[in-house]
């Protein structure tokens, strides 16, 4: 294990690099989105020795840092990763440099302010993923919702300070009763080390009160139905580069939220709450698909379809084999580049024509064929398409529903049909077709920069798609540590 | 070994990619050679693997581990034995002369290179599909050829009808996905492997287990899974409603993927997975009557067909079904022969039917031709040859592959096998009957190419300058004629080993026991002259001959007469015109169903319970509630004080009452 600061980097790089574009950005445009590229490109630099030196072959937590923050209650600056949180953080680090990117000539009003919220959001999210104090988990979580409440609200459409607000109060409330799980469990063990929470014994009442106070928390991040409703709204109104960190990071956050405290320590009200989870999860996924079909704004259909796409991934972990954790794994870390890739392809058009409505094109890919043939890439892997890594998760979620009973699996599957059915007839409606208004005649193909941020996407799906195998590798003895904890009751 | 059989798919992968990322780049020429020097290479390999297996040399081994999960190791690798390398040398010789012939075809279309690219695209994901030896790498090629059917049937991307009609065949291919992935499932989680041989090592222990959700007989259950899949990709009822509507493609693909390769796919799989359907009789009379409903009923919908195109779909259409129908009998070589047969013969009857659109400027309805051989001499004669094979005239190669399937069903003993004999026996007469239909109108008879009315020449695109027809290029007769060849003769030559022989070894599995039909037929099979004698006295021989005089009499001696009968039996024709209406109730039931569904849920569940009732709806109450206290907060000095006076006085008199 090294001993190093590599995780202090991955959080605090972006944040520094950060503050010289907050208080002297306004002066130079092109130097400050200069300058807000090279702290994204630092602060993925800096997380890559994470991925080489990675042992993937131990469950431990590695890189770890440990230092006193506030004594009097036991509070520590405690940070590490395992095979679980690694690969999000070289995710999310990733994604960081495509919204610079992606930003670079569309966003005019207070550029330099606009990417410095999304380092500092970087930085703080990478904080959620390698913290291990409850107090620093929460600080963490809690103000990652501040630059993205202000993406929202500064950079965001007409109707920005509804859907502003709106995410914002969803996810506090889910929030403040795991602060409540939170001091409870501190008051049981007298420390925030949540490596001792997971060894804690509950009894079976408390058990399940803290699973709810988790629940309601991570599910409105995930989101799960029926707490989801706040996410079109956000994503709507959301600016293109918001809608990517919320649809690849932010979703996730939840997600790793079960994996990091619901199943290790409280796993006996996890096993008893499963069922009610799956079915959650599953209404996600074939309600959510119906929603999606009928909708006439591409990024509700996006937002839409993440939402259902996330379906597969609580889905997954409550089936408690390792097929369904590690697929979840997968799918989140797919649904990463894909979802941000779609939203991404959406904002290149609404850049163009300034409209989100399926019904305002037609025939895109005549004007612009280089980015219909992506746009078309990117819309088979959201329908989960072999070869793209939009398969691999879901193949793995499914085999282990089947396994783990019949008619989950069957429901499950059906996201096979109703996922290409609500990716592909939008696909028709935007890509193919003759030229179907004068916007679309006059629409011009990506250039340089665009092809660039949605090539190293595609390459990044193609690549998970056709060998997953290093992927799964790191995750292994995570998981397999995982599913043996929670198999022992703490009762 | 290895690396020829590595290369068989990436070689036209690599042309695909050459084409398809720097087609613009390098030009058209070069786009076409690049892709053919692919194919051709793997064509040719595959001729040295069939001469390397023909020697004995078996190969079954992974080439590299994708993913491992689970207990799960998922690799991809090759599977290469005899029904491999059968299946490679068809799909690459097709393949082949289906590349040469665009060049001819696509010569105008813009889209030249991308084209090229896609047809290669195809004979990779093809070539991954039957050459696997596990089922992960069956699925992605499974899907992987389905993506480039729907690329290439939506090629012509500006037409509603092409990109309305490529939606629908993934979606509906996606329901028969739906069911080989919960197929694929029941084997992960049962058998504990997705390798073949690991899997079929392990079943009789599969035959002897229960599903613990649903309580089925597991065997039957992933059997009939895995058989939705293959309904999907064969086009048999009710998932058989993608195929006609694929014809709005450009007309090579139609004979590549539509006819000759793709839609094999599913037959292909179950003779793969031979060893577990034999498990399952319940298994089989289910293929059995899907294939038979097929096999007739989708024959007689060629009879009113007037597009030459789709004719000649709803002949493959009824063609699978024949293919499934030996499936469901276990005479799985007998399936794979007529899959074989079936290829050239109908690979050359849609170029066929291509080069005669070609050849009349871009008129696909068979009423406006006639008389053609006069001067396309080539593709009529051509055509002819693949007719004749088709409705199985002895000697001929199709007569083999039917007529032995109709052997296998009279002496199959399975409780749907004499449905499924009146089928096939009825549909030969069927299928002799719209073949030579079409045969007259296009070839024979008067001259009516002038006739094309003006709203009629919407299909295949551009160049409608009317005039007499003309033969083809050669790039276009040269791939006609090299089929033809094999249409002819490859039955007479291979009926012996391949059915009778045991050529396939391994490959294939039939509990002689329990099914004996092909064991049956084995005994009474004396070699292909004296089976060919034998066909001109059998039942199948005069149906067909029938079949071809009434053709000839309704359509070129008394062409009032059909005219006439149509207007006696206007319900059937409504019926068969609207293809049974298939398609109303998809459209109805599904389509507007699951819009109807997504809507409700949408306007009712989310925005009217979740956001309206709880979420604004307590954003609602708290404002309420806000106003409520609102109002006795109102800041001046005189109403707190006068509240306090009263609370004073609650409190003390409560004091005062108690201490009473």
């Amino acid at each position: 294990m090294m001993s190093s600061h590599l995780l202090s980097f991955a959080i605090w790089v972006p944040i520094v690099g950060a503050l010289p574009l907050l208080v002297f950005g306004a002066s130079s445009r092109s130097v400050s989105r200069w300058f807000a590229l090279a702290v994204a490109i630092a602060g993925l630099v800096v997380t890559l020795p994470l991925w080489t030196h990675f042992d993937s072959s131990s469950a431990a937590m590695q890189f770890v840092e440990q230092a006193p923050w506030i004594p009097s209650f036991n509070v520590q600056y405690f940070l590490g990763v395992d095979g679980i949180s690694m690969p999000f953080i070289l995710l999310n680090s990733f994604i960081t440099v495509l919204v610079v990117l992606a930003g670079w000539q569309v966003i005019e009003d207070k550029q330099a302010q606009y990417m410095g919220a999304f380092l500092i959001m970087s930085g703080l999210m990478n904080g959620i993923f390698c913290a291990l104090d409850g107090v620093l988990f929460y600080v963490f979580f809690e103000s990652s919702l501040i630059p993205m409440y202000l993406i929202i609200g500064i950079w965001g459409g007409p109707n920005r300070v509804y859907a502003a607000i709106k995410f914002f109060l969803y996810t506090l409330m889910g929030s403040l009763l795991m602060l409540v799980a939170f001091i409870y469990l501190f008051a049981h063990s007298g420390s925030f080390n949540v490596l001792d929470w997971q060894q804690l014994q509950i009894p079976g009442k408390v058990q399940q009160l803290i699973f709810i106070a988790f629940l309601l928390s991570f599910a409105v991040k995930v989101p799960m139905w029926p707490v989801h409703t706040w996410l079109p709204d956000a994503h709507v109104e959301a600016p293109t580069g918001g809608s990517v960190v919320l649809a690849a990071i932010a979703l996730k956050l939840g997600a790793y939220g079960f994996l990091r405290f619901s199943l290790p320590i409280v796993p006996d009200a996890s096993h008893a709450m499963a069922p009610f989870v799956i079915g959650l999860s599953l209404i996600a996924v074939v309600y959510i698909g119906f929603v999606a079909l009928v909708q006439a704004d591409m990024k509700k259909l996006v937002a839409y379809s993440s939402i259902s796409h996330m379906g597969f991934v609580t889905l997954g972990f409550f089936i408690f084999n390792s097929l369904g954790i590690e697929g979840a794994l997968v799918q989140m870390i797919s649904h990463g580049f894909v979802s941000a890739a779609m939203f991404l392809c959406i904002g290149v058009l609404y850049d163009r024509v300034h409209s989100r409505q399926i019904a305002d094109y037609g025939g895109v890919i005549n004007t612009m064929p280089k980015f219909g043939a992506l746009f078309v890439f990117f819309a088979m892997a959201n329908s989960g398409l072999p070869a793209t890594s939009g398969f691999v998760g879901e193949f793995m979620v499914a085999l282990g529903a089947v396994k783990f009973n019949f008619w989950t699996g069957f429901v499950a599957a059906t996201t096979l049909i109703v996922g290409a059915a609500y990716t592909l007839w939008m696909v028709k409606r935007v890509v193919f077709g003759a030229v179907a208004n004068r916007h679309v005649a006059k629409l011009s193909d990506i250039g340089g920069r665009e092809f660039l941020v949605l090539g190293l996407l595609a390459a990044c799906v193609l690549a998970l798609g056709l060998y997953p195998f290093p992927l799964t590798e790191v995750m292994h003895a995570s998981v397999d540590n995982l599913l043996r904890h929670v198999a022992i009751s703490k009762l | 070994m290895k690396t020829t059989y590595l290369l068989i798919p990436l070689a036209p992968l690599a042309g695909a990619i050459l084409a398809g990322f720097f087609g613009k780049l390098i030009g058209r020429t070069a786009s076409h050679c690049v892709t053919i020097l692919g194919v051709a290479t793997a064509f040719f390999l595959s001729c040295l693997v069939y001469q390397d297996v023909e020697a004995g040399h078996h190969f079954n081994g992974p080439i590299y581990t994708w993913l491992q999960s689970g207990g799960l190791t998922l690799q991809v690798g090759f599977l290469i034995d005899k029904l491999t390398v059968m299946m490679m040398l068809v799909v690459t010789f097709v393949s082949l002369m289906v590349h040469i012939y665009t060049i001819g075809y696509m010569h105008d279309d813009p889209g030249y290179q991308r084209f090229f690219s896609y047809i290669s695209l195809f004979t990779f994901s093809m070539l991954m599909l039957v050459m696997s030896n596990n089922f992960v790498q069956l699925f992605f090629g499974w899907e992987a050829v389905g993506l480039v059917s729907y690329l290439l049937i939506g090629f012509w991307y500006t037409r509603p009808t092409a990109i309305y009609a490529n939606l629908k065949a993934f979606l509906v291919n996606r329901v028969g996905d739906f069911g080989f992935l919960l197929g694929i499932g029941l084997i992960a989680a049962y058998a504990g492997s997705l390798d073949y041989t690991e899997v079929f090592a392990k079943r009789e222990e599969l035959a002897l287990m229960t599903e613990a959700a649903t309580g089925w007989p597991l065997i039957t259950a992933i059997c009939i899974c895995l058989f939705i899949g293959a309904m999907g990709k064969s086009a048999q009822v009710p998932l058989h409603v993608w195929l006609p509507d694929s014809m709005e493609g450009p007309t090579p693909i139609s004979a590549l993927i539509h006819a000759a390769t793709m839609v094999t796919a599913g037959i292909f799989m179950v003779t793969r997975m031979s060893p577990l359907f034999e498990l399952s009789d319940t298994a089989l009379n289910f293929v059995l009557v899907i294939g038979s409903i097929t096999a007739l009923f989708m024959g007689f919908l060629g009879i009113i067909q007037n597009d030459i195109k789709r004719v000649v779909a709803y002949s493959t259409l009824s063609q699978l079904g024949y293919m499934t129908v030996a499936l469901g009998v276990s005479a799985y070589p007998v399936a794979v022969f007529h899959l074989m047969t079936h290829a050239f013969f109908k690979a050359l009857l849609f170029l066929g039917a291509g080069s005669v659109i070609m050849g009349c400027h871009h008129n696909q309805d068979i009423r406006y031709m006639g008389a053609i051989r006069k001067y396309m001499p080539f593709t009529w004669i051509t055509s002819l040859l693949g007719s004749l094979a088709l409705i199985g005239t002895p000697f001929f190669s199709g007569f083999y592959s039917k007529d032995s399937i109709i052997e296998a069903v009279a002496l199959s003993h399975l409780p749907a096998a004499s449905f499924a004999y009146f089928s096939v026996v009825a549909g030969v007469f069927v299928t002799a009957f719209y073949s030579f239909r079409m045969y007259f109108l296009v070839f024979h008879g008067k001259e009516r190419y002038d006739q094309v009315p003006h709203d009629e020449h919407h299909h295949d695109d551009h160049g409608h300058g009317g005039g007499k027809p003309h033969e083809s290029p050669w790039v276009v007769t040269l791939p006609l004629v090299l089929l033809a060849i094999p249409s002819v003769l490859i039955g007479y030559f291979t009926i012996a080993p391949m059915l009778h022989g045991d050529w396939f070894g391994s490959a294939i599995f039939i509990n002689a026991e329990r099914h004996p039909a092909l064991e049956e037929m084995t005994g009474e099979f004396h070699g292909p002259i004296s089976m060919a004698l034998h066909g001109f006295a059998s039942l199948p021989f005069v149906l067909a001959a029938s079949g071809v005089v009434l053709a000839w009499f309704f359509y070129l001696k008394r062409p009032d007469i059909p005219t006439a009968i149509k207007q006696r039996v206007m319900p059937i024709y409504t019926l068969l015109e609207n293809k049974y209406y298939f398609d109303k109730f998809n459209e109805v039931v599904f389509a507007g169903g699951a819009r109807l569904l997504g809507r409700g849920l949408w306007k009712v569940g989310d925005q009217g319970v979740i956001d309206g009732l709880l979420v604004n709806g307590s954003a609602r109450t708290v404002g309420f509630v806000a106003g409520l206290v609102r109002w006795i907060q109102t800041g001046h000095i005189y109403t707190y004080a006068f509240l306090m006076i009263l609370g004073v006085l609650v409190l003390m008199s409560r004091l005062f009452l108690s201490a009473w």
